[in-house]
């Protein structure tokens, strides 16, 4: 059997090679039709807004597209792009023209470098990059301790200071908060508190921990939701200590003024409890970021933002074609690469260790990693993805290409030579096709690991099958998550068939 | 014709020890001698699959260099014990492979084929399978028929018949016989069983540790032995009647 696959190998090897040339070409109409559209595109292209990976930041990145929307310019919206570190490169290069930040993420993390006195000297050092700030939007999202309201009530607490006077109250502290310089070790020297117990736990657990009343006092974001689900009180900070967070929105230069109003309308618009509000219609009530974000336009300055839900079918075929889109480039460019690059591994004894050490190397970079890696490079978006996507799909095929032709008998190899041919005659008529089972398998191989890959393209704005398994993530809804993971084993499911197919149908 | 001319060649030892020999045209010379012996990388160095330490090979008054070695390949034929035949491709792109690439035209290959199967006596339809649906025989067949496509004027043939059953291997010794003296080819064989190469060879060269310690008939040799080991070679065949 093994033989007579062999034998159809070399037809299927001269279809690859027609293949090959087609991806080619298509690839350069698609690198011809890319460079068009943005040189015709100009002045028309969408203002484009980024958010952060969580429920707030999504929110606000919804408010400020359909506010920009609403006052009749083009607006596009990439949810979940990544970090802060992430965001603020994207704005800096221009891929995001506005993303909402946090003022002392602004002074703690962007400027980490900078002495910063306060937050209007921020907005000075941010203007020499070619970055504005708006006024606060009027809420702070920062660390607080949060009580049941009806413990509190009875014990007549409402300030942090007032725990003092209980150190019989059980404490229960996210572990990020008991490590962090500016979570618990400081506030107990700030308000000198010394409770009886105290522990680190996950966060989730310890609002089911204050509501079965086995802790008393939590530490929390000022904004999370489950204050209004759980009914907090939220004590107040009456000393200062918790650093401001003050929302506001980072934008860049030069947009156009009637943008720049656009997004200022939100200074001072949003309160704590309105946020709260929406952040609890999104994660508790489980309605869309969109719908939510309208609401509130609507209700506070009467705009009407038409919000267009995508049904389930619309997202999958949405989201389909932008995996395959990734998978589908760069698959076809490794395969590309890949194949003449294990013939030299093959050919060139000199580079044969470096080379397959290499791509070895790259194979053992975290692929998020790697995907990060590429944002400086090529930015944000499909193309980085793709970058990093082929990159990673380079081994297998490299490595199956040459052990595939290194793998041939050498009285093959001196027969062949004996019949006088030149080498490139025997590479192409002889080596690649009793290797193509064995390059064939490491394609399969690498566009099985691509589709996986693939749905973490998302996290740099590239869409795909990944899009709705982060935005499961961030609402902790299993459903989502399965919309995005379902498709993703079954188009791994397909694309392992479809190469089992072909390697049968050679092997007929 | 093939001069070899002062050939030494060694890889952690030396395999090759200052090795000459004269293979005059139309001539088959049979190279025999026990394993590692250097036989078979002589041959493989007169066909300039790999290159000598020292001396020379003369293919038909040319020297063999790095720049003439395809076309001059393209003069030798090459037959191996397995027979080497690619497993991708059907006995009949076996065949046609170095047509393909010298340019033939379909029809000047399909007469070529046609001379070659009354040759070698193979079925044309047989072509039509891929090499694991031949039997050993018929593969040393289509392998000697690879070797003679372009018609050349040496051939080279490594233990082509090592690995075949004794009656096949009966019928294919006189064969090649049949075939080597109708074409009036130069021949070198290489094999270690002293009957075949008395039968096939019009001379034999007797090869041991990497020297050539006695060449003539079989006649010669037997008669005469240069030394004891040619001796012992001589004497260590079988009769099948030695215990009736």
């Amino acid at each position: 059997m093994w033989n007579s696959l062999l034998m159809h190998s070399e037809a299927l090897w001269r279809m690859c090679e027609m293949k090959t040339f087609a991806v080619q070409v298509i690839t350069l109409l698609f690198i011809c039709f890319a460079n068009a559209n943005v040189s015709e595109a100009g002045q028309q292209e969408p203002v484009s807004a980024g958010t952060k990976v969580f429920t707030e930041s999504v929110v606000l990145g919804e408010l400020v597209t359909q506010s920009i929307e609403s006052d009749g310019q083009q607006a596009e919206l990439i949810k979940q792009l990544g970090g802060t570190q992430i965001l603020w490169n994207a704005l800096l290069d221009g891929e995001i023209d506005v993303y909402p930040e946090y003022t002392g993420t602004i002074t703690e993390e962007i400027l980490a470098d900078t002495e910063v006195g306060s937050i209007a000297e921020a907005g000075s050092i941010l203007a020499t990059f070619g970055i504005e700030m708006t006024r606060p939007l009027g809420f702070n999202n920062t660390y607080a301790i949060g009580m049941r309201e009806d413990v509190a009530g009875d014990l007549n607490i409402e300030t942090i200071s007032d725990l003092r006077e209980h150190p019989e109250l059980r404490y229960g502290f996210s572990n990020e908060f008991m490590d962090r310089s500016d979570g618990w070790p400081g506030l107990q020297n700030t308000y000198g508190l010394s409770p009886e117990s105290i522990r680190g736990l996950d966060h989730d657990l310890a609002y089911r921990g204050l509501e079965a009343g086995n802790i008393q006092v939590i530490d929390l974001y000022s904004t999370d939701p489950e204050i209004e689900y759980y009914d907090l009180r939220v004590l107040e900070d009456d000393l200062g200590y918790f650093p401001e967070y003050e929302a506001v929105y980072l934008y860049r230069r030069g947009l156009d003024k009637s943008v720049v109003e656009s997004i200022r309308r939100f200074e001072g618009a949003i309160s704590r409890s309105e946020m709260v509000r929406m952040n609890a219609a999104v994660k508790i009530d489980r309605e869309g970021d969109a719908v939510v974000a309208s609401r509130f336009l609507a209700d506070t300055f009467g705009i009407d933002s038409e919000v267009y839900e995508e049904g389930l079918w619309d997202r999958l075929l949405r989201h389909t074609i932008d995996h395959l889109y990734l998978v589908g480039i760069s698959l076809g460019l490794a395969i590309l690469f890949a194949i003449p690059l294990g013939v030299l591994a093959v050919k060139v004894k000199s580079i044969e260790t470096p080379l397959l050490g290499a791509v070895g190397i790259l194979q053992t970079v975290p692929s998020l990693a790697l995907l990060v890696f590429m944002i400086p490079l090529f930015g944000i978006g499909a193309f980085p993805a793709i970058a990093a996507l082929f990159l990673y799909s380079l081994l297998p095929i490299v490595r199956n290409t040459h052990s595939g032709i290194k793998s041939i008998a050498g009285p093959l190899m001196e027969s062949a030579r004996a019949l006088g041919l030149p080498n490139t005659f025997i590479l192409r008529r002889v080596e690649l096709p009793l290797a193509v089972p064995s390059i064939l398998a490491g394609i399969k191989t690498s566009a099985v690991i691509n589709v996986g890959t693939a749905t973490l393209g998302a996290l740099i704005g590239a869409g795909g099958y990944g899009q709705p398994i982060l935005t499961g993530i961030r609402l902790d809804s299993v459903p989502l998550i399965l919309e995005g993971a379902i498709p993703a084993a079954v188009l791994a499911l397909l694309v392992q068939g479809f190469f089992d197919l072909i390697e049968k149908w050679i092997s007929k | 014709m093939i001069s070899v001319e002062r050939i030494s060649k060694s890889y952690d030892e030396q395999v090759l020890k200052n090795v000459s020999l004269d293979i005059p045209g139309g001539k088959t010379i049979s190279l025999i001698g026990p394993s590692g012996c250097g036989k078979s990388t002589l041959l493989r160095i007169i066909m300039g699959l790999i290159d000598a330490d020292s001396g020379r090979v003369m293919i038909n008054q040319q020297q063999l260099t790095d720049q003439n070695v395809l076309s001059l390949r393209r003069q030798m034929g090459y037959v191996i014990q397995s027979g080497g035949l690619f497993p991708h491709l059907t006995a009949r792109e076996n065949l046609t492979l170095v047509t393909n690439y010298l340019g033939w035209e379909s029809r000047q290959e399909s007469d070529r084929i046609e001379e070659l199967c009354e040759l070698t006596n193979i079925a044309p339809p047989d072509l039509d399978r891929p090499p694991d649906g031949l039997s050993g025989g018929q593969a040393q067949r289509i392998s000697l028929m690879r070797a003679l496509m372009l018609d050349p004027d040496i051939i080279l043939l490594d233990e082509p018949l090592g690995s075949i059953d004794p009656l096949v291997r009966y019928e294919l010794q006189r064969d090649l016989k049949s075939i080597f003296k109708k074409l009036k080819k130069t021949v070198l064989l290489v094999t270690h069983d002293l009957g075949e190469a008395a039968y096939l060879g019009d001379q034999i060269a007797l090869m041991k540790s990497g020297e050539i310690i006695q060449s003539g008939t079989i006649r010669d040799i037997v008669n005469n032995p240069a030394n004891t080991f040619v001796e012992q070679f001589v004497n260590a065949q079988r009769s099948p009647l030695e215990d009736v």
